[in-house]
């Protein structure tokens, strides 16, 4: 459904994205991930049809965004970030106009403002000014927008930002039940977010792509090279470390006091699975063990990763 | 065309959706009413030289709405969508860039005619009162409704074009207000200069749009201004295009 070849951004001296390569199949939800600024927004636009590329390439339906721009827009659903709408307008007019103005033809315009006004849930204001709205009837506007005309691939930079928690999950329902029907490019950085929808993901972080996987498997990778909790009662917590680090395949350790307990925190080495010799370490010496863990990696943790910013 | 009607309509129903349009379309209403009164009260006094039609359409109160109220039409037309940034949800629906431009121009257009429309009935009336004629031919009428047409063309553009150039509303004012009233002044020049003949004067006598009126609404045609405002207006719209375009233009 997506195809981008080396697509690269400049403006001015500024690169915003820099020769981007990825594909997206049909029926997919793929998560476009990365820090503000890292060329997210600027991706969607250059697929949208909104900025050209300075070079390389973009498809959309087999359509090239640039030379192709007007078939290629027909089989796009594009919401930008912040949501722009009329505000002078009631909701059912300006979705009429929207997907009239998408080619909708009219004598299914009726029809088709009503299914999108039921789907995202806006059948109670659809007779209100879009100005009077809260920000997320304004969001479901946006999508009800994007979706107007039945288009194949939807693209939402940021569908869910500046939403309370409600609205949140309100618009990622919506945008599950999407699915069925669209190939969907969604960005945000709620990371839960992505692991709720995505079935593949988009890292990326000045201009370049980092990683790109689904989020099972990005997990995974780096769940090998993972942290390791252990919490045992020691005599000399300085000396347990030492002993702890001159095991097998633990590449440091770090420790605190919890009250009696001391909380080891372990780096295994990458492919190594070192709980077992944790183990047997901790019943030679007599320790008693309250956890021997390998808490799951979070995309939080992936993200900060990839993107060399500050674990929380 | 299809999708040119619909921007078209959305342009039209926007403009009709502020305030602003009421209160032009009102102050309108009351200068151009002030200015028919003068008109009257000039036909009373005077020696009887001029028409009626000629009497509104060559007095400073005519003027001075006009050239006024262009601003206030087309400062918002892309302005608006600029600063909202409906612009990018415009640009990538499936239209051509040059429907838009050109819908958002008739948009302008058609307000434009709205305004004048009521000057029409303010003659009907003079003539069904009076019992004088308005104008001593058609071609008096055709002339002055004809050139309150070309010239609304051409600066309905230089609004156009104002307002593309900026997200903001009041600068698409200061520029289109300044590029009307200069070239307005220019035209007034030739009243200054005092041989005829000369390259200047003949310049600013072209340009001038007090002495196209003057012409025009005496049932005198001239093509040369009809040639010169649909000429730039083309021009100017061509601008209006290329620069509401710029965001496509690759870096």
């Amino acid at each position: 459904m997506i195809k981008v070849e080396k697509l690269t951004k400049r403006f001015g001296g500024f690169t915003a994205v820099n020769g981007i390569d990825f594909e997206v199949q049909k029926g997919e939800i793929v998560g476009f991930l990365g820090p503000n600024g890292a060329g997210k927004s600027t991706t969607m636009r250059m697929l949208s049809g909104f900025l050209p590329p300075t070079s390389g390439k973009a498809e959309v339906a087999g359509f090239d965004v640039f030379a192709d721009s007007l078939q290629a827009r027909e089989h796009i659903g594009y919401m930008p970030e912040n949501v722009p709408l009329y505000t002078d307008m009631r909701v059912s007019e300006f979705l009429r106009y929207r997907a009239a103005l998408k080619g909708v033809p009219g004598r299914r315009l009726r029809e088709r403002v009503g299914d999108v006004l039921e789907l995202c849930g806006l059948k109670d204001v659809e007779k209100k000014l879009i100005g009077n709205l809260s920000k997320g009837y304004r969001q479901r506007v946006g999508l009800a927008d994007a979706m107007s005309h039945e288009p194949d691939l939807l693209i939402l930079d940021e569908p869910t930002i500046g939403l309370d928690p409600n609205q949140i999950r309100l618009v990622r329902d919506l945008i599950r039940n999407l699915r069925r029907h669209h190939t969907i490019l969604l960005s945000t950085h709620i990371l839960p977010e992505v692991e709720m929808l995505c079935s593949r993901v988009i890292i990326i972080n000045k201009g370049r792509i980092e990683a790109l996987d689904t989020p099972q498997n990005l997990r995974a990778h780096l769940g090998q090279a993972g942290r390791i909790l252990f919490d045992a009662i020691v005599p000399d917590a300085s000396a347990a470390a030492s002993a702890l680090r001159a095991l097998e395949s633990v590449q440091s350790v770090s420790h605190r006091a919890d009250g009696e307990w001391t909380v080891f925190t372990i780096h295994a080495a990458s492919g190594n699975d070192p709980r077992e010799s944790l183990y047997r370490h901790a019943v030679d010496n007599k320790w008693r063990v309250r956890e021997i863990s390998r808490p799951p990696v979070s995309l939080e943790q992936v993200f900060a990763e990839v993107t060399g910013g500050e674990e929380s | 065309m299809r999708k040119f009607l619909i921007l078209f309509g959305r342009e039209v129903s926007s403009a009709f959706h502020q305030p602003l349009a009421y209160i032009v379309l009102f102050f309108f209403l009351i200068v151009t009413g002030f200015n028919f009164q003068a008109g009257v009260t000039l036909l009373n006094t005077g020696a009887g030289t001029v028409t009626m039609v000629q009497a509104f359409f060559n007095t400073v109160y005519f003027w001075f709405p006009f050239v006024l109220v262009f601003p206030l039409i087309t400062m918002r037309v892309f302005a608006e969508e600029a600063k909202m940034g409906t612009i990018e949800t415009l640009m990538t629906a499936p239209v051509k860039d040059v429907q838009v431009v050109l819908a958002k121009y008739a948009g302008c257009l058609f307000f434009y005619f709205i305004l004048w429309a009521p000057s029409l009935i303010y003659f009907v009336v003079f003539q069904e009162i009076t019992g004088v004629k308005a104008a001593e031919a058609v071609g008096s009428y055709v002339g002055a409704y004809g050139m309150l047409l070309l010239m609304g063309l051409l600066f309905t553009a230089i609004g156009c074009l104002a307002s593309a150039l900026t997200d903001n509303q009041i600068v698409a004012a200061i520029i289109s207000f300044a590029a009307i009233l200069g070239f307005f002044f220019l035209g007034l020049l030739s009243f200054l200069l005092p041989s005829t003949g000369t390259f200047l004067r003949e310049l600013t006598y072209y340009l001038s749009p007090v002495e196209h009126m003057m012409d025009f609404s005496q049932g005198l045609f001239d093509t040369r201004p009809v040639v010169f405002y649909i000429s730039s207006t083309l021009l100017v719209l061509f601008a209006t295009f290329h620069i509401f375009q710029y965001r496509r233009w690759k870096s």
